[in-house]
């Protein structure tokens, strides 16, 4: 059941972190068009990442309540779930500290400048392409439902940094020098996409969740497929940075969680 | 009770939601409703339960529609409504109605042509011909909208922009 619960929280966490990075461009896009492209896809990521909450607020809860006192460390999480209350999807993002997060290194990295944005979307784009299309025949039938949904929005994303990918590498000298620096900076956060978490084990041997480790071939064929026509160099770069999806994150998810939850630590249960 | 609620009757009042984005088109239209179901206890109250798929996973428009529906119902003397979303099969504009497409089309946005399941090549884009004046001398200006759900176009002939709803 903790699995389970980690599992879907790792989507969640994944999609949200991501979400949230490309909403930072809101307003600073290059362009009028981009500005509201990334906002599209950012927007797309949130909603996909409203409904893993809302499937992992259902999962914690069904957890008795004197184990659910145990999962997280997150304080304000756990005096929630101490008062007997009942978690909603938002007490997931707002509430957890961010040692409670499991999503991987690459979707917290800064945006950058434009060619780091879409070198980090890249990365992600195709590998949930390929995970989406696995996960829509999970044995959990709400996650499947999920991953079918937000694979033909995955798609879409897939296209456009795929296009910018090629745009940039294949434009001119500052746009491929950019670009190409952007890819071997992050090149070190793709490889943990495919490292298994705890979680992930448990939920293949399950039927529920998704082998990443054997869409590595596939993920490496298409992206050496777009940097051939990109006239971008993969890295030699073999070491891969790691610990996102253990919840050992890297400086940036403080920061942006400090921003995300400010309005709910603030004014404790605020809507509007 | 004289004036029975009946399944068809709802179906004749979702007829008058519309999606607050694109208001010519109603829920029906959209092909968002997946069923209906009502219930009446043993005091004749009925609730109805109504099953929707949302479009885009993000459409701040879905909570604001299933509000429209509810609010539609309960004025109609329905005294309890269960808005139930269901994801999968996922939304595809294949479900739109034709019906649907010409009031779009009336409305100055182009409608969804394509079926969904025919991909388009990177780089390759949807010609559309133009709402307003029929010409297929038309560019496409943003892939992305103001809303998920369309895409942003001009006409070369009439010099009008407008917007094309996605082909999903
Ligand atoms: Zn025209």
């Amino acid at each position: 059941m903790l699995d389970h619960l980690f599992y879907t929280l790792q989507l969640a966490d994944n999609a949200l972190i991501l979400g949230h990075r490309l909403g930072e461009w809101c307003g600073h896009g290059p362009v009028l068009e981009q500005d509201i492209a990334l906002t599209n896809i950012s927007l797309d990521h949130i909603g996909q990442a409203r409904s893993l909450y809302q499937h992992a607020a259902h999962l914690t809860n069904e957890i008795p309540q004197e184990q659910r006192a145990k999962i997280f460390q997150s304080v304000t999480l756990n005096n929630k779930i101490n008062s007997g209350e009942l978690l909603q999807e938002d007490d997931l993002p707002y509430l957890r500290d961010a040692w409670d997060f499991r999503n991987a290194l690459l979707t917290e990295q800064p945006n950058g400048d434009w060619a780091y944005t879409v070198a980090r979307s890249f990365f992600y784009d195709v590998f949930y392409f390929l995970y989406y299309t696995k996960l829509k025949d999970s044995k959990d039938a709400q996650l499947a439902a999920i991953a079918e949904k937000s694979l033909k929005e995955v798609a879409y994303h897939q296209r456009w940094s795929s296009e910018w990918m090629i745009r940039l590498g294949d434009g001119t000298e500052e746009s491929k020098t950019r670009i190409q620096n952007a890819v071997n900076d992050y090149w070190q956060y793709s490889g943990e996409l495919f490292v298994m978490s705890d979680a992930e084990n448990a939920m293949l041997k399950k039927g529920i969740g998704v082998d990443a480790a054997a869409l590595k071939p596939e993920w490496d064929a298409k992206v050496e497929a777009i940097f051939k026509e990109a006239t971008l160099s993969i890295p030699e770069e073999k070491w891969m940075q790691k610990g996102g999806k253990q919840c050992r994150h890297s400086e940036h998810l403080g920061f942006i969680l400090a921003e995300l939850q400010y309005m709910q630590r603030a004014y404790p249960g605020m809507e509007w | 009770m004289s004036n029975a609620i009946t399944t068809e009757k709802v179906y004749d009042w979702l007829q008058g939601v519309t999606d607050p984005e694109v208001p010519v088109l109603t829920v029906l239209d959209m092909g968002i409703i997946r069923d209906v179901q009502l219930d009446t206890d043993e005091k004749g109250s009925v609730t109805a339960t109504v099953v929707i798929t949302p479009t885009y996973s993000g459409c701040p428009a879905m909570d604001v529609i299933g509000m429209n529906i509810r609010m539609a119902l309960l004025s109609r003397g329905i005294t309890k409504v269960n808005i139930e979303q269901q994801l999968s099969p996922a939304w595809t504009t294949d479900w739109m109605s034709e019906e649907g497409k010409q009031k779009l089309k009336e409305y100055g946005i182009a409608p969804p042509e394509r079926k969904s399941d025919d991909a388009l090549d990177m780089f390759e884009d949807d010609s559309v011909a133009c709402p307003r004046c029929g010409s297929e001398d038309t560019e496409l200006v943003s892939r992305f909208g103001p809303t998920a759900c369309k895409s942003l176009y001009r006409c070369l002939s009439c010099k009008e922009p407008f917007e094309h709803f996605k082909c999903h």
